[in-house]
C-alpha cells in the first residue's frame, strides 16, 4: 500500500521572466518525499486553478516577482472557491511588500515566504498545514 | 448524486479525488471504480514512449490539440482526450517532480481536456502500478480518447503496449545508431514510430534506419500483426509539422483494429493484463497478512545464512499450507 503522498503544485503566475526560486522549492518538497506538479512560467490564474482541480493537489505554492501579488493571488482564490476546491491552501513566495501580508492572509493565503526563506522552514510549514507531521519519506 | 453518477455526468472534481483515491489504492476509490466499470470500455487508448528528451509531452500537446480539431472516426464530434502523464519518482525520497504539464499549456480551458501527472511510484515498466486503474475513471467519465505517456523510457519499458490499443514510439535524431535500432524491446512495440524533431540534422537517415529494422521486424517477430506495417513518420513537435499526418496513422490503426478483429484481441489482452496484475498483488498480500508475525522475516534469515536455498525456501511456505 502506498502511504497516500502529498500533492502540490507549484506555479508563476504573471510575467516573471525566470522560475528559479520556484524551481528550488519544487526540488526541495521533491527531496522531502512529496509530488510536484509544476507548470512552468506565465500562468494565467484560470490555467492554475484548472491543474489544481485535475491535479488534485493539497496545495498550491505560488511564485511571484512582478508586483502584481494583489491582482493575481484574489482571482485564483476566488477561482478555487466557485470551483468547489475549498480544502486546498495556497502559499505564497517571491517578492510580496510587508503592507500586503495581513490583505493577503485575510483573503486566505496560508502563508507567505519572502526571499531568504530556507526550504526547510517551507517544508515543516507545508507539513503542519497539512497534517503530515515530519514522518519519514516513505 | 452518488460519486459514480457525478463522475459519469462530468463532474471534473469528483473524478480529480477518484483519481487520488486510485492512486493511493484506497478501498474507497476501488468501491468507485467497481460502480463505474459498467461504463467502461469505450475509450480508445493510445501509448505514447520514447527516451527522456524525444519530445514526448511536447508531442502529445500538439497531438491533443490536433486530436480535437477534427471528429473522431464515424462521429460527428471530435473526441474529448484525457492524458495520463508519468514521470519518475525518486527511488530514495519517493517525492517527484511532474513537469510534463510544461509542454502541454496550450491546453488549458478546453473543457474536452483533461490532464492529470502521476509519478512512478516505484514502478520499473514505464508506467505506474495504478495508471490502468486511473484510465478506467476517465474511460467511465466519458473520455474518448486517452493518451498515455510514459516516463522516459529506454529499452525495456514495454509495458505501455499491453495498456493501450495503439502505441506510438517516439525517437529523435543522434539517439544511437544501427544496432540500437535492431535490438529487441521498444522499437517491436511500435504501431506507430515518430522521428521527432525533424528539423534537427540527420533526421533523414533516422527515418530510414528505423525503417530498415522494421522491414527486418516485419518479417520475423510480428507474425500477430501481419497486416499492418508500422510508418514511421517525421515530426517537429514544436511547431506542429507532421502532427496531422500522425493524427490520420493514428486513425488508420484504430480502423485497422476495428477492421480485422484486433481490437476485441487488444481488449481481452488489456483486461486480463490489468486482471492478472490484480490477482497477483491480492494473493500476495493476503498470503503475507496470513503468516504469523516474524515467519518470513526467519526464512529471510535462514536465506542469509545460506540454510535454506530461495527456492525450499518457497516451497517450505507454500507447502505448509496444503
Amino acid at each position: 500500500m502506498n502511504r497516500d503522498k502529498l500533492r502540490v503544485l507549484v506555479a508563476k503566475p504573471g510575467l516573471d521572466g525566470h522560475d528559479r526560486g520556484a524551481m528550488v522549492v519544487a526540488r526541495a518538497l521533491r527531496d522531502a518525499g512529496m509530488e510536484v506538479i509544476y507548470t512552468g512560467l506565465r500562468q494565467t490564474p484560470e490555467m492554475i486553478a484548472e491543474a489544481a482541480l485535475q491535479e488534485d493537489v493539497d496545495l498550491i505554492g505560488l511564485s511571484i516577482l512582478s508586483g502584481a501579488h494583489m491582482a493575481l493571488v484574489p482571482r485564483i482564490l476566488e477561482l478555487l472557491k466557485t470551483q468547489g476546491q475549498h480544502d486546498v491552501h495556497v502559499l505564497l513566495g517571491g517578492i510580496i511588500p510587508d503592507e500586503d501580508v495581513d490583505e493577503l492572509k485575510s483573503l486566505g493565503v496560508s502563508a507567505i515566504f519572502g526571499p531568504g526563506t530556507p526550504t526547510t522552514e517551507i517544508v515543516s510549514v507545508v507539513r503542519a498545514l497539512t497534517g503530515t507531521g515530519t514522518d519519514e519519506p516513505a | 448524486m452518488s460519486l459514480p453518477e457525478r463522475i459519469v455526468a462530468g463532474d471534473r472534481l469528483a473524478l480529480a479525488r477518484l483519481l487520488t483515491q486510485l492512486e493511493n489504492e484506497a478501498p474507497e476509490g476501488q468501491d468507485t471504480l467497481g460502480a463505474l466499470y459498467v461504463h467502461t470500455g469505450d475509450s480508445y487508448r493510445i501509448g505514447v514512449t520514447g527516451a527522456p528528451g524525444t519530445g514526448k509531452s511536447t508531442l502529445v500537446n500538439q497531438l491533443a490539440r490536433q486530436l480535437r480539431q477534427r471528429p473522431f472516426p464515424d462521429a460527428s464530434d471530435a473526441p474529448r482526450v484525457a492524458i495520463i502523464a508519468v514521470d519518475p519518482s525518486s527511488p530514495f525520497t519517493g517525492g517527484a517532480i511532474l513537469g510534463d504539464r510544461i509542454r502541454m499549456r496550450d491546453l488549458s480551458g478546453d473543457e474536452g481536456i483533461f490532464i492529470r501527472s502521476m509519478a512512478s511510484r516505484g514502478s520499473l515498466g514505464g508506467l505506474a502500478k495504478t495508471t490502468g486503474s486511473l484510465a478506467l475513471a476517465l474511460d467511465a467519465a466519458g473520455f474518448e480518447i486517452i493518451l498515455i505517456e510514459t516516463v522516459g523510457a529506454g529499452q525495456a519499458e514495454v509495458e505501455v503496449a499491453s495498456a493501450a490499443h495503439t502505441t506510438i514510439v517516439i525517437d529523435a535524431p543522434g539517439m544511437g545508431d544501427e544496432v540500437q535500432a535492431n535490438k529487441a524491446g521498444i522499437l517491436e512495440i511500435a504501431d506507430i514510430l515518430v522521428v521527432n524533431k525533424a528539423d534537427q540534422p540527420g533526421a533523414e537517415n533516422t527515418v530510414r534506419v528505423l525503417e530498415m529494422a522494421l522491414e527486418f521486424a516485419n518479417q520475423q517477430e510480428r507474425a500477430d500483426r501481419v497486416n499492418w506495417k508500422p510508418p514511421v513518420l517525421p515530426t517537429t513537435a514544436t511547431t506542429g509539422v507532421g502532427i496531422p499526418g500522425l493524427v490520420d496513422s493514428i486513425y488508420a490503426h484504430f480502423n485497422f483494429l476495428k477492421d480485422t478483429g484486433q481490437w476485441a484481441e487488444r481488449e481481452r489482452q488489456l483486461i486480463s493484463t490489468q486482471f492478472y496484475a490484480g490477482l497477483q498483488q491480492e494473493l500476495f498480500e493476503r498470503f503475507c497478512r496470513s503468516n504469523a508475525d516474524g515467519v518470513l522475516e526467519r526464512k529471510i534469515d535462514a536465506l542469509l545464512a545460506r540454510k535454506i536455498s530461495p527456492r525450499e525456501a518457497i516451497a517450505s511456505l507454500l507447502d505448509a499450507r496444503d
